[in-house]
């Protein structure tokens, strides 16, 4: 009897199954289709690439690249690689301890500082802009590729910080008691019982990390000029530019998002883990 | 597994049953236990809170850099000048609204695309890694693309389509300048549907599916399934993510510095204290408006938060 039962359902679900497969498909290639657009663009020669209805079969050239990196965009690629690095690397420094203090050995009203932590990003940019800006100005930090990556080290620490606590807390109190009672030290648990729980989660805190860094654009326009100037600071070169280079335009884009899109699509279940916070099990 | 069983047992004699974990803390001293807190949560106390009590100093200031020597204590009048402004009031408006907006939409968009790609099909990896891709593209970048690949009305790729589809005679709109608050929300929806499914696919893939292959045995429909056992579960996620997809969408930058540079009605707040700090340079009013935006963003936090403290109820620790 209740054999019968799945199989007819199982027929109906295949029926209707391909049709919602094809939608599946055909969205996919809807969300897609802006990025490959901007990729063929990027190949077309300028008169190509700037006509209409479109040239989709104009022939390619690397003309638009050539020029892109002419315009002189590798210190900037630069600068927003070592800021995203390096602050990547400071958040993790920071936010791991904590997120340890937040969920192996609690201390006292931890929910608190959670949502203290929180709360920070929650704090409009805006609103700390100016005192940053003043404070740089005084001391002589604008333009300085260090005050961006103590920024962007406050802009993601709170995120780390929920994400590794959540990942240190599926590391079960039982496994910790009993490694104490074997004689292990704080460090030999960290090695030995904490760390392979929580590897995994720190790639993903760190990858989100380096895309929020890589991508921040307010704090970097304000703060820097020529020196310390970040990769999506240059893309703003073109905003006025009324697409008059169109395919460099897509060229400069499709290179300053390579690195992201790269890490992203290696890493795609780390980034779901990382997005929800860690609180995907 | 075995060291497990049999050390607990022992650990809990030693110290005696109800409060073994709580006596073991207690000897590990407060302060150990603070400690590794202590470097983040300092550092986060000096980077964000010492600059907003800045913030909160100079929005009862005058103080424009173009007249330094008006430097002067000036009560709540910068206040009364930006809650008074109609420009004020429209950024205020627009960013409810493109928040409002651009969360929504994405959300439902992404729980239908989290649902469609639950399933298994040929392809559902390569669907998945297309639907990522607008999320990967540097906003900037992104809002580049919208601005001068889609939507110029000369070449981008919807008038395009459009002569493509119906000829010489199709019409031509220029969607920016017809519709600039839907072309931002249009461009951010893209930006931000892949985020929220993402969130939710792991929210559906985390369901117990035993429970749901049972109900359909049972007779429960598709349309019941999903009203009364995904969308419950679903709930934590749908929060998570659109508390994340607001935090981030209320601070928008990016997409209205580059599409209409905040022209055309379009200017929310961050741009609109961006503007007022680095182009006219009065910093007490810019200050006064980040007050005003830090106490607006408090008092929706709060409502936001206690959905979110839900999280911490399904953990037993």
């Amino acid at each position: 009897m209740s054999n019968t039962v799945t199989i007819v359902t199982g027929k109906k679900r295949r029926g209707g199954g391909v049709a919602l497969s094809g939608l599946a498909w055909i969205v996919g290639t809807l969300f897609v289709l802006p990025v490959l657009w901007m990729a063929l663009t990027s190949f077309h020669a300028e008169e190509d690439a700037a006509k209409n209805p479109p040239a989709v079969a104009a022939p390619l050239t690397l003309d638009g690249y050539r020029s892109f990196f002419d315009s002189g965009p590798w210190p900037s690629i630069a600068n927003s690689l070592t800021a995203s690095i390096l602050s990547t690397v400071l958040v993790i420094l920071l936010a791991f301890p904590a997120a340890y203090a937040l969920s192996i050995k609690p201390v006292k009203k931890w929910t608190d500082v959670m949502f203290f932590f929180l709360s920070t990003k929650m704090l409009p940019v805006v609103a700390g802009l100016l005192p940053i800006y003043l404070f740089a100005q005084f001391t002589g930090l604008l333009d300085n590729i260090w005050l961006l990556i103590v920024l962007y080290t406050s802009m993601n620490l709170p995120i780390a910080v929920w994400m590794l606590r959540s990942f240190l807390a599926e590391v079960p109190v039982e496994i910790l008691e009993a490694a104490s009672v074997d004689g292990a030290g704080l460090i030999r648990t960290l090695r030995s019982v904490v760390a392979p729980v929580v590897t995994p989660g720190i790639a993903s805190a760190a990858l989100i990390c380096f895309i929020f860094s890589w991508n921040e654009l307010l704090f970097a326009r304000v703060l820097t000029g020529t020196v310390a100037q970040t990769a999506p600071v240059f893309l703003t070169g073109f905003v006025t530019s009324q697409g008059l280079f169109l395919a460099k335009v897509c060229a400069a884009s499709l290179v300053v998002s390579l690195p992201v899109l790269i890490a992203g699509f290696a890493a795609q279940d780390k980034l779901v883990q990382g997005l929800s916070l860690g609180a995907v099990k | 597994m075995s060291v497990d069983t049999e050390a607990r047992p022992s650990g809990r004699h030693a110290a005696g049953p109800p409060g073994s974990q709580s006596t073991m803390l207690r000897k590990t001293g407060d302060w150990a236990r603070r400690a590794p807190l202590l470097p983040a949560l300092i550092f986060m106390i000096v980077v964000t809170q010492l600059p907003f009590v800045v913030t909160i100093i100079t929005s009862f200031m005058d103080w424009n850099a173009y007249y330094p020597d008006e430097r002067g204590f000036a009560g709540i009048d910068n206040f009364r000048r930006v809650l008074t402004d109609a420009n004020t009031r429209q950024a205020i408006l627009v960013t409810i609204l493109l928040t409002a907006a651009v969360v929504l939409i994405s959300l439902l968009l992404g729980l239908g695309i989290a649902l469609l790609l639950d399933r298994r099909f040929r392809g559902r990896g390569i669907v998945r890694t297309m639907m990522i891709t607008p999320f990967l593209v540097v906003p900037v970048a992104a809002a580049l693309l919208w601005k001068h690949a889609l939507y110029n009305p000369e070449y981008g790729l919807f008038n395009g389509l459009l002569t493509w589809i119906f000829g010489d005679n199709a019409p031509q709109p220029d969607w920016i300048s017809n519709q600039p608050l839907w072309s931002v929300i249009f461009a951010l929806v893209w930006q931000w549907t892949p985020f929220m499914m993402l969130i939710l696919l792991a929210g559906l893939q985390s369901r117990p599916l035993d429970v749901i292959e049972a109900a359909g045995i049972d007779g429960a429909s598709q349309w019941d399934i999903f009203r009364y056992m995904t969308l419950p579960h679903l709930r934590q996620y749908l929060e998570l993510s659109a508390l994340l997809g607001s935090i981030y969408v209320v601070q928008n930058f990016d997409a209205v510095f580059t599409i209409t540079s905040g022209g055309l009605g379009t200017a929310n707040l961050p741009y609109t204290i961006y503007q007022t700090f680095y182009t006219a340079h009065d910093y007490g009013r810019a200050s006064a408006a980040g007050v005003i935006v830090v106490i607006g963003t408090i008092i929706i936090a709060t409502f936001a938060l206690r959905s979110v403290s839900s999280l911490f109820k399904e953990e037993g620790r």
